[in-house]
């Protein structure tokens, strides 16, 4: 009981901020639900059990890729009151169209047990059990390649990330070290032969 | 009880929640990819869901990958985003019609 009233409290919050991140006037606010929403995906996420996904949907995103979120939204100066004219003439209709999706997905979700009444829970973890140790054990083992490969995709983006945003500025005075480093001496100064000056 | 359902119910609004905000927020190409963001949240939802009902690891390890490709595409996008910004002044979707689509 005490574990659904949680679970009720968390996913309206979630929504909520769902709610905040869609329809707030103002992208800073907008990063700031959205910061809340991952929170309490991890509340959910660790009365799932599934504890060390929720430290990662701490740590990576709300520590790293809402940071950079915020960081670009406060970089680019939007002027707010551009945004404000943002609600187009398709608000209604989508409006309309989410309601019927989420009215269509609920029935087809809880369609199976309509005759039992109630949800069973997930079934309990055996006593001992470590989300991580099991998640590790299956990750290094059965799912090595993929792993191998998320690491490139990683580095993929690090490359891309870099060479999109780096520019060169016109007119900016900097030392080519390549070339100082190879010049000689015969290319600066030139030695003249010449006869010495008569005596006056 | 909490279960498979409730979790799935949730995701289901989370994912079409964020559907609804890209067709509505048609001006504010950030607000579009943090509406991304949800919606890959909700996918996660839908995994850790599935491999907890189903008692099977492998759901929290796409979990693990999805959590990985999304940082990524969020880092290029947010470049993508400055490049757009600094050559055009705006990130307007609407404005965005150099190519004629």
């Amino acid at each position: 009981m005490f574990q659904a009233i949680l679970f009720y409290m968390f996913a309206a919050v979630l929504v909520g901020a769902a709610l905040g991140v869609v329809f707030s006037r103002n992208p800073v606010h907008a990063v700031m639900f959205l910061v809340l929403a991952f929170f309490q995906s991890a509340c959910l996420w660790l009365m799932a059990e599934a504890e060390f996904l929720a430290i990662v949907l701490v740590l990576v995103y709300v520590g790293a890729v809402m940071v950079l979120f915020l960081f670009v939204v406060m970089m680019l100066d939007i002027k707010v009151e551009e945004v404000q004219r943002g609600l187009t003439r398709y608000a209604p209709l989508a409006i309309a169209v989410a309601l019927l999706m989420t009215f269509e997905l609920i029935q087809l979700i809880w369609m199976r047990n309509q005759g039992e009444g109630s949800a069973t829970g997930f079934a309990p973890y055996p006593e001992g059990y470590s989300n991580t140790e099991s998640l590790g054990s299956v990750l290094y083992t059965e799912h090595v390649y993929a792993f191998e490969i998320a690491a490139v995709v990683l580095l993929l983006a690090i490359v891309a990330a870099i060479t999109l945003t780096m520019r060169k500025r016109p007119g900016l005075k900097v030392q080519n070290i390549a070339k100082q480093v190879a010049v000689r001496a015969k290319d600066r100064i030139r030695v003249v032969k010449m006869d010495a000056e008569k005596k006056q | 009880m909490i279960g498979l359902q409730h979790y799935l119910t949730l995701s289901a609004m989370l994912f079409v929640l964020s559907i609804a905000g890209i067709v509505i927020n048609r001006r504010n190409l950030i607000l579009l990819l943090m509406c991304i963001e949800l919606m890959l949240l909700s996918v996660n939802f839908n995994f850790i869901a599935f491999s907890r009902h189903l008692g099977d690891d492998t759901g929290q390890v796409f979990v693990f990958f999805i959590l990985t490709v999304a940082a990524a595409e969020a880092a290029i996008g947010l470049a993508i985003l400055v490049v757009l910004f600094r050559n055009r002044r705006s990130i307007n979707v609407q404005e965005l019609n150099t190519m004629k689509g």
